[in-house]
């Protein structure tokens, strides 16, 4: 059990990093969703299930939708690198 | 291969290696050269002046010196600031009492007074729900009201300004409103799969909230299902048919409503608990679904709150209004 | 002075808590893309949660629902730590839901998500 959440906490500062690093917008959010459930998974582990299905509910699920639907209001699916062309 | 090429030529090396070997001049695209514009008798010198476009230099980072050097050291500055803060944060860790041990200053008499006499006072199995709905009401109702002022603000931030004056606004404004028209007959495998989905939702979260006191759920969680349940149905069937049953008068009727029914209750048990009376509502058998006294009408109230909140949020990034 | 094994054997969510604020911090100072911003400060937000809730977790102890009629408060971890990230966890969406539409009014009227550039044509404006 110490091994699995060690792992998920790994992976819990990967995901952090990785929306760092992104350039593209709708990487780092999807992302960010992930995150909030690897943090659902450690909700369970720390033995909190009330918190663990509001985490779900909430993280991953309303403030990921309201992240999409800002993206599509401003049209900012691009990135903010330019488009290259050769 | 060509745009490395491009890249070094407009490099500040590139650019040093053409100066050096054939004299190209490096001032020669960074000055504007304006033709002054002739000044008749129709034209204003003041407009004549505000054409000329002087000022915004002062504004540009790249000419303007002092910006960039202000630029830099608040770059500099702010790293060396978070380095210091996490370097702090992490050297307080090592002293902290160690994790998980029963003897922690954290776990002192309120969790023990908690827990021990939790099932008299209360009659909610659930000792977290009972804790937060019963001896710390006040932080709930707190918090029910900061979603209802949530709402309120960004219905304010988001709606329709009707004096638009920006043409790629009003565009955009336009082309979210059209955008409903066609919503029902764009996904078809959306509409196939929340046919099944969004009873099991609703019925799943409403299950969540009426059993707040007896196993993990409550108010939140149930509510924030059923508020994502309702945004699966807006986003599949359109606005047309998701009016039929939610508009804004029922919103408005439903968060009211939950939030006056969780103040009077709780305004009830205040006034019994400072004078020392007998508050007469019966506690139940605990494992029951109608015990507990007030929870399960209060874990109603936020629900309902938590649900339109959620929704209300979705609606009026999407369209702007209800 | 900063004792490794110390962090990483018996404090490990702690620590991690602590790093994940500072990835947050960082993201919500260095970054000018308005969105990373926001971001950075609900990283921010779910790491001082897990914080909260590592205090409040015992070892070898059940999840605090009673179970086969043991009242004894010695068999169960700590409610209070998760009424309180309850409360911080439904707060922290009404916050982004604001930052957000804050951040759709201001493309609105700058078309730009950069924040050194909204600031340049804001004070060009008003000194204007």
């Amino acid at each position: 059990m110490k091994i699995f959440e060690t792992f998920l906490l790994i992976g819990l500062i990967i995901c952090a990093l990785s929306v760092t690093f992104t350039k593209r917008m709708l990487t780092a959010i999807v992302i960010y969703m992930s995150y909030s459930l690897i943090m659902c998974v450690i909700w369970v582990i720390l033995q909190s299930p009330d918190l663990a299905i509001t985490e779900a509910a909430v993280g991953a699920g309303v403030t990921s939708i309201l992240f999409f639907v800002t993206l599509k209001k401003i049209d900012g699916f691009g990135g903010d690198s330019d488009n290259e062309q050769d | 291969m060509s745009r490395i090429r491009d890249n070094y030529k407009t490099s500040p090396a590139g650019r040093f290696e053409a100066w050096y070997k054939d004299g190209y001049d490096p001032m020669d695209d960074c000055m504007d050269i304006h033709k002054p514009a002739e000044v008749s008798e129709e034209n204003d010198v003041a407009d004549v002046i505000a054409g000329l476009d002087l000022g915004d230099t002062v504004y540009d980072r790249t000419t303007n010196k002092a910006l960039r050097i202000s630029g830099h050291i608040y770059k500099i500055l702010s790293v060396v600031l978070c380095v210091v803060m996490i370097g702090a944060l992490i050297w307080m860790v090592q002293y902290l009492p160690p994790f998980g041990q029963p003897d922690n200053p954290v776990n002192n008499e309120v969790s023990e007074r908690y827990i021990g006499s939790g099932i008299q006072e209360t009659g909610a199995v659930n000792f977290v729900t009972g804790m937060i709905l019963d001896y710390r009401a006040f932080d709930t109702f707190g918090e029910s009201c900061v979603l209802f002022i949530a709402t309120i603000c960004v219905q304010i931030l988001l709606r329709y300004d009707e004096a638009e004056k920006d043409p790629a606004n009003v565009r955009r404004r336009q082309k979210a409103a059209t955008d409903r028209i066609y919503e029902p007959k764009n996904d078809i495998i959306l509409q196939k799969v929340s046919v099944i989905l969004v009873p099991l939702l609703f019925i799943f979260g409403i299950y969540i909230i009426l059993n707040g006191h007896l196993s993990p759920g409550g108010g939140f969680s149930g509510g924030a299902v059923i508020g994502a349940g309702l945004i699966l149905y807006l986003c599949s069937f359109g606005y047309a048919k998701t009016e039929r049953f939610f508009t804004v008068r029922t919103f408005r009727i439903i968060s009211l409503a939950a939030l006056i029914t969780y103040c009077l209750a709780k305004s009830y048990s205040f006034y019994t608990g400072a004078n020392h009376l007998e508050s007469h509502i019966p506690l139940g058998t605990p494992g029951a679904i109608l015990s507990s006294g007030l929870i399960l009408v209060l874990n109603i109230c936020v629900g309902s709150v938590v649900a339109c909140t959620m929704y209300a949020f979705y609606t009026l990034f999407r369209k702007g209004d209800f | 002075m900063l004792d490794i094994e110390v962090l990483f054997t018996s404090h490990l969510e702690e620590t991690v808590a602590m790093i994940l604020f500072g990835i947050g911090f960082s993201l919500l100072l260095l970054n000018r893309n308005l969105i990373k911003k926001i971001m950075g400060l609900n990283i921010m937000d779910t790491a001082v949660y897990l914080f909260l809730t590592a205090k409040g977790y015992i070892y070898g102890r059940m999840v605090p629902i009673l179970t086969d009629g043991i009242t004894d408060p010695n068999a169960y971890t700590n409610p209070i730590p998760d009424g309180l990230v309850l409360t911080g966890i439904v707060v922290s969406v009404s916050v982004s839901a604001l930052l957000l539409s804050l951040t759709i009014r201001l493309y609105d009227r700058y078309h730009t998500l950069d924040l050194d550039k909204i600031i340049m044509e804001w004070r060009k404006e008003e000194d204007a």
